[in-house]
């Protein structure tokens, strides 16, 4: 389970958690979120510029 | 006393910002006295003439007032930004700006309601109440855009007052995903009249941000009309409080709301229709448009009307970066540039032949379109005649 932000207003979405209120349940994986998805906090952005966030996490 | 933010950067050295626009920023906390001045003056004078003054003010002194305090030269480096956005002190005041909205919707109301006024005052107030419900969705826009859940609940809360509740909603995902684009019921075409656009905006929006609302709420498996749904909700607490002012003050109160409302969504039709004028993103080789750019916005640097509508004229700045608060939004130099603030472009736009005549030629000299007619959004209606009109050849001679 990878997090994915946004590489304009950092919003990040984590595989994990999802995005309840956006209606996707906790363990959604980013790629299957719809292929018009758009940043929920931005719109700037969409899926495809998404970026992968290393889990630095020991 | 000033605040003066610092930053010690490894290339640049020390970088400092005093925010000389900190304190009258809390003028969004008195703007309430305005409206309900003319109410005021009605008592001390005794005359139905004073209900008028708060409108002349906005309509006539506003665009005057923004060309005699000029372009505002404050401008946070970007390091800053990080700084500015953490001052708590910024969003306090635009969460106390929420119930200010209902206390003068309320008050100017309770003055309708209970004085013996002409048909024409009442029409007056209505319109003055309304333009202050106005700079509330102008409220809303700004809290709506915040990641805080309590700010979105407070945009909420402020949109139910013009009874506008879908706007948030259809506003971040619909108008930032499509602006600039013919797509945008949001975004104005070059020829087409204020009138018109209103026509197709305030229809278009709410069927946009309703479809968007409904798209969620499918995913978590729920209806439309669930009491989840955010559009509903802010609804509901319009009906609570218009159908108590109804309750409360009579029939007078239905054409007192109607008008109200409706200048409420006009202020935000009118500055729909300045922001965006003709301005088109152009499509990309994969079909979809490319990232909305500086260029595809129309600002207004100027002190006066900036204060009163936080920072919204900045709005490159806010399209690039839509999260950012309204004390960090930046200029830049070589944007679309209005000749006046919102107020006087309102006043332009209002008046069909006069808003061409001066926007027009500015949109053709913007420098990524030097009069060509393809990268122009225009009303398909229109097309012919403003071929014929402008040609399609790169015939404007840019300012230098």
């Amino acid at each position: 389970m990878g997090t994915y932000r946004c590489p304009g207003c950092d919003y990040t979405y984590d595989e994990k958690q999802g995005d309840v209120h956006e209606g996707y349940p906790p363990g959604t994986a980013f790629e299957s979120l719809p292929e018009d998805f758009v940043c929920p906090d931005c719109a700037v952005r969409s899926k495809e510029d998404f970026e992968p966030v290393c889990d630095t996490r020991p | 006393m000033t605040t003066t933010y610092v930053l010690d950067n490894p290339e640049q050295g020390r970088i400092t910002y005093t925010d000389k626009k900190r304190y009258l920023w809390m003028s969004s906390l008195f703007m309430p006295l305005f409206p309900l001045l003319g109410v005021a003056l009605y008592f001390v004078y005794d005359s139905q003439w004073m209900l008028i003054l708060p409108l002349l003010f906005s309509y006539l002194a506003i665009p005057v007032l923004d060309y005699a305090f000029g372009s505002d030269e404050n401008n946070p480096p970007e390091e800053i930004v990080p700084q500015l956005e953490q001052d708590t002190y910024y969003r306090l005041l635009t969460w106390f700006t929420v119930p200010m909205h209902f206390i003068v919707l309320i008050a100017i109301a309770w003055f309708v309601g209970t004085q013996s006024l002409t048909f024409w005052s009442v029409i007056v107030l209505a319109i003055t109440a309304g333009s202050y419900s106005g700079l509330g969705i102008n409220t809303a826009h700004e809290l709506g855009h915040k990641k805080p859940q309590f700010e979105r609940f407070l945009a909420k809360m402020v949109l139910a007052v013009p009874a506008y509740g879908h706007f948030c909603i259809e506003h971040n995902r619909g108008h930032h995903r499509d602006v600039a684009t013919p797509d945008d019921p949001a975004s104005s075409r070059m020829g087409e009249s204020i009138y018109k656009f209103m026509l197709r905006e305030i229809p278009g929006a709410t069927k946009r941000g309703w479809a968007v609302e409904k798209e969620r709420l499918a995913r978590l498996g729920k209806s439309q009309w669930s009491f989840q749904n955010d559009i509903l909700q802010s609804y509901a607490l319009s009906a609570v409080l218009q159908g108590g002012l109804i309750l409360a003050f009579g029939w007078i109160m239905i054409p007192f709301l109607a008008i109200h409302n409706f200048w409420a969504w006009y202020q935000l039709t009118s500055a729909n229709y300045i922001e965006h004028y003709g301005l088109l993103r152009e499509k990309e080789a994969n079909g979809r448009y490319e990232r909305c750019q500086p260029h595809h916005s129309w600002n207004a640097n100027y002190v006066f009307s900036n204060i009163l509508l936080f920072h919204l004229e900045r709005h490159s700045d806010h399209h690039a970066n839509p999260t950012r608060r309204y004390q960090s939004l930046r200029n830049f130099d070589g944007i679309p540039e209005l000749p006046n603030g919102y107020y006087g472009m309102y006043l332009l736009a209002y008046v069909p032949w006069l808003w061409y005549k001066v926007m027009d030629k500015r949109v053709l000299a913007l420098p990524h379109i030097n009069g060509d007619l393809s990268k122009v959004n225009i009303d398909p209606a229109k097309r012919d005649e403003i071929y014929a009109k402008y040609g399609n050849s790169p015939h404007v001679v840019l300012a230098t």
